[in-house]
């Protein structure tokens, strides 16, 4: 039996709504280790757990859940590692209330046990001891090339490295780490931890060569030709949509991607300190539902808005981002406008954004994907006031790479095509994460890197 | 880091850098550019690849002082590293069945021009080009032109040097004298490209701009650089930068490239005060 009966998690300490939304610190603030045993004591210890079929990668999750109980949180790092290498970033930004949570069984009658949460105690407390470098096999002398530095490719090249390849990640930004450093803002996600996973991968003996667009600097035939036995795909979905709608190029639209890239990767925050700049108005609007779309409207708080708006089509029941998100987002002050699609942003006469048209939407009946379908109400437009406008309705492959590849085979929507383990339809090349599955989350993507990472393994094994 | 290994002055504001940057070089074409970042915290600007020389691994770069980080840049010095320098970028430009070209570049625009026509010319191509600056001492790569082109005109807005006037007055000149070309190349500040496209639209000559949106990538990812040609929106970094200068809409250009125009100012103040007073 438990010792901990309470129906609620132990409680986050967390930076304060009315505070954290004018700054880009942690918002939450991570477990002591007197929260993180009380939490661990809520976990049955299930004969047949179902929180561990819900984690993508099948972290254990009762056995690390009872090593920190016992306050051997050494023993309980060890046991995620097993199978996931980035656990300071999932226990931060996995939707576990979709995955492990989900099918914990203390969430029947209550809240699930905080499985995250435990996840980024026992990677945090590693972390500030210093994670040690595991013994590395012999080299095998054989080279193994990486695409892109997201997590799928980081997992990949971890794990081949650990096997004992010569690894190369070749990553077109400035600075490794993929949606990770550009994309998921400082608050939820602080740099200086992804920084560490790159710097763990690198003492496994892993080369990152940053400045390097792939398609463009080198092609995956140069990769051959230099010696590379297997390369591995992992360039992510960073393609911007657009709505399509009129006005979209005027001063102060911007794309998701562009907006976040600013702020994360550039630090237009610390503008002028930094040398990127960015324009974020009095009133934004952010159209979207999804994470993007909260990490767009909290960090325009925090760049200096009166007032942000979240624009979504549909209804909070069927908004794909991560709950607790959603209610960080809430809290801060963000306003939700449900139901609610653009059809025009208007512009003054030097180009400005000075205001979004929009149609009010109904749920219809629900359409093949099974989500009731938005139709828009006749006659219900309206004008918003807003000065800025962030698209983030969702991204689509960039086809860069892909276009400088011969014999790759692609999917109707231009993502790669790969079987479960990661093989495309050329001999040598696998592909994994964003690029093959669309915009998923980062332990799909890590699932991915690992999978290929394994049939990397096994085909330079069988080819000798 | 990227090695400065050459610095030239090439007029008031205007230098030359000779890059040691080995890859670049080797896979560059003409109508390409890179992205570079100084240092740490610096921004991402592109810079055309001005020549490049696979044997040597040399990439070269002409740029004008026009704000921060064109100004620090210019304080570097060969021997100097920078931190960042990513390219090739963007689609190289071909012309694979041209027999007579016409270039024409205005102030900086020279330096994107001339390894066009310098392809063209290697090609066998018939080259005639136009060159212009505001004084005859801000006319850059006059030398290189000559050498590319089977007849060059010069001129500057205030007579100093060769014809006064603006390029487009000649590239009037020349088609209202009925001489044909199969395609001219425009490249100069966005107004310049605009006026000459208007001038060569009547001919319906093909008429090709090179243009110079706000990027920050480079590679498709942001959207920053998008322009409308056409009834498209284009990516310039990667769709691009060149285009089809009678279906450009470059006024919209124009006001996007004034986004910044505030924090760019303050960048520059700030920029100052660290740095004349010393
Ligand atoms: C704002 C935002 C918030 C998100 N929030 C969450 C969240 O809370 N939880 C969650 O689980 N998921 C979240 N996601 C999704 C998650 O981040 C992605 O699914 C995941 O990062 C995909 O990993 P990846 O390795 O496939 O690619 P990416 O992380 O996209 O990395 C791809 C890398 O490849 C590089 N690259 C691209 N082309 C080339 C080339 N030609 N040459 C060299 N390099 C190239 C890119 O620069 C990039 O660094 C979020 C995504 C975004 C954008
Ligand atoms: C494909 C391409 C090729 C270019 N080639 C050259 C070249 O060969 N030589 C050259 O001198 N200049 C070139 N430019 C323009 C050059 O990038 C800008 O002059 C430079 O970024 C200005 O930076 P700054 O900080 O010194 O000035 P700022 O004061 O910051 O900006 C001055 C003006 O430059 C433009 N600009 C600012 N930031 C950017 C940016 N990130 N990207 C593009 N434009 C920007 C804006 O219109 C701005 O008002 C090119 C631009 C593009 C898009
Ligand atoms: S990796 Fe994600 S899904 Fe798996 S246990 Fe950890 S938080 Fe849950
Ligand atoms: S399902 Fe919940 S209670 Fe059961 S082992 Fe997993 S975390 Fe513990
Ligand atoms: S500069 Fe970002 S898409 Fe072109
Ligand atoms: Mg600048």
């Amino acid at each position: 039996m438990p010792l901990n009966k309470s129906k609620k998690k132990t409680p986050m300490p967390a930076q304060k709504p009315e505070v954290r939304r004018r700054n880009f610190n942690e918002v939450a603030l991570g477990y002591t280790e007197e929260d993180a045993v009380n939490e661990a004591q809520r976990c049955l210890q299930c004969k047949k757990p179902g929180c561990i079929q819900g984690c993508p990668v099948q972290v254990q999750i009762p056995q690390f859940i009872k090593r920190i109980a016992e306050r051997d949180f050494d023993g309980a790092i060890k046991v995620i590692k097993e199978t996931n290498s980035l656990p300071a970033v999932c226990g931060r930004v996995c939707p576990q209330e979709e995955q492990c949570e989900q099918r914990c069984v203390v969430g029947k009658m209550g809240e699930p046990v905080g499985i995250g949460r435990l996840e980024r105690f026992a990677a945090d407390w590693e972390r500030a001891k210093g994670v040690q470098v595991p013994d590395l096999p012999a080299k095998l002398s054989k080279k193994v090339a990486i695409i892109g530095s997201g997590p799928a490719s980081l997992t990949c090249a971890g794990d081949l490295a650990k096997l004992g390849y010569d690894v190369t990640v070749f990553e077109a930004f400035h600075k490794p780490g993929g949606v990770l450093v550009y994309g998921i803002p400082e608050f939820r996600l602080p740099k200086a931890i992804v920084q560490e996973e790159v710097e763990f991968i690198k003492k496994l003996g892993v080369e990152v060569r940053t400045d390097m667009v792939m398609g463009k600097v080198l092609t995956v035939d140069d990769l051959f030709d230099m010696g590379y036995e297997a390369v591995f795909i992992g360039t992510g979905a960073g393609l911007p949509k657009f709505m399509g709608i009129p006005g979209e190029n005027y001063l102060g639209v911007y794309s998701a991607n562009e907006f976040l890239t600013r702020i994360n990767l550039m630090k237009a925050y610390s503008f002028p300190e930094t040398d990127t700049p960015i324009k974020v108005g009095k009133k934004v609007a952010v159209v979207g539902g999804g994470n993007v779309a909260m990490d767009s409207a909290r960090s325009a708080l925090r760049m200096g808005a009166d007032e942000v708006h979240i624009v979504y089509r549909r209804s909070e029941e069927e908004m794909p981002a991560r709950q607790e998100e959603f209610e960080n987002a809430r809290e801060e002050g963000i306003i939700f406008d449900f139901l609610t699609n653009p059809v025009q942003i208007i512009g003054d006469e030097k180009g400005w954004v000075k205001g979004m048209e929009c149609i009010r939407m109904e749920l219809a009946e629900p359409d093949a994907s099974g989500r009731r379908r938005p139709v828009p109400v006749k006659g219900s437009e309206f004008t918003m006031d807003v000065d800025t406008v962030v698209i983030a309705i969702g991204t689509g492959p960039n086809p860069l790479l892909i276009k400088a590849t011969e014999g790759l085979e692609l999917t109707k929507h231009g993502y790669i095509a790969a079987d479960e383990n990661g093989k495309t339809s050329r001999e040598g090349v696998w592909a994994g994460g964003d690029i093959v599955t669309g915009a998923a989350t980062v332990i799909l993507a890590m699932g991915a890197g690992k999978k290929a990472a394994k049939s990397i393994h096994e085909y330079l094994q069988s080819k000798k | 880091m990227f090695k400065i290994l050459e610095k030239r002055d090439l007029a008031p504001s205007i230098k030359l850098f000779v890059m040691d940057a080995p890859l670049v070089a080797k896979k560059a074409r003409p109508g390409q550019f890179v992205i570079l970042r100084i240092k740490e915290g610096g921004e991402r600007i592109p810079l055309t690849i001005a020549d490049y020389d696979a044997e040597k691994g040399t990439v070269t770069v002409v740029f004008q002082e026009v704000g921060k980080t064109t100004r620090e840049l210019g304080t570097l010095k060969a021997g100097d590293f920078i931190q960042d320098f990513v390219g090739p970028l963007g689609v190289p430009v071909e012309f694979p069945h041209h027999k007579k070209v016409l270039g024409v570049g205005g102030g900086l625009g020279v330096a994107p021009l001339y390894p066009k026509l310098k392809m063209l010319h290697e090609q066998g191509v018939e080259v005639v080009s136009i060159i212009g600056a505001k004084t005859a001492d801000m006319l850059i790569f006059e030398d290189e032109m000559k050498a590319v082109s089977d007849r060059l005109y010069v001129c500057t807005d205030d007579g100093s040097k060769g014809r006064h006037g603006f390029v487009t007055v000649v590239l009037k000149e020349l088609l209202e004298q009925g001489e044909k070309f199969d395609e001219i190349i425009i490249i100069g500040p966005p107004i310049l490209m605009k006026i000459g496209a208007e001038i060569t639209r009547p001919y319906g000559i093909p008429t090709m701009v090179s243009l110079n949106p706000i990027m920050v990538d480079g590679t498709g990812m942001c959207g920053g650089c998008r322009v409308s040609v056409g009834e498209e929106i284009k990516f310039a970094c990667v769709d691009g930068p060149a285009f089809d200068g009678h279906k450009v809409d470059f006024d919209e250009l124009m006001k996007r490239l004034a986004t910044y125009r505030d924090e760019e100012k303050i960048s520059l103040e700030r920029f100052h005060g660290s740095h004349e007073c010393k």
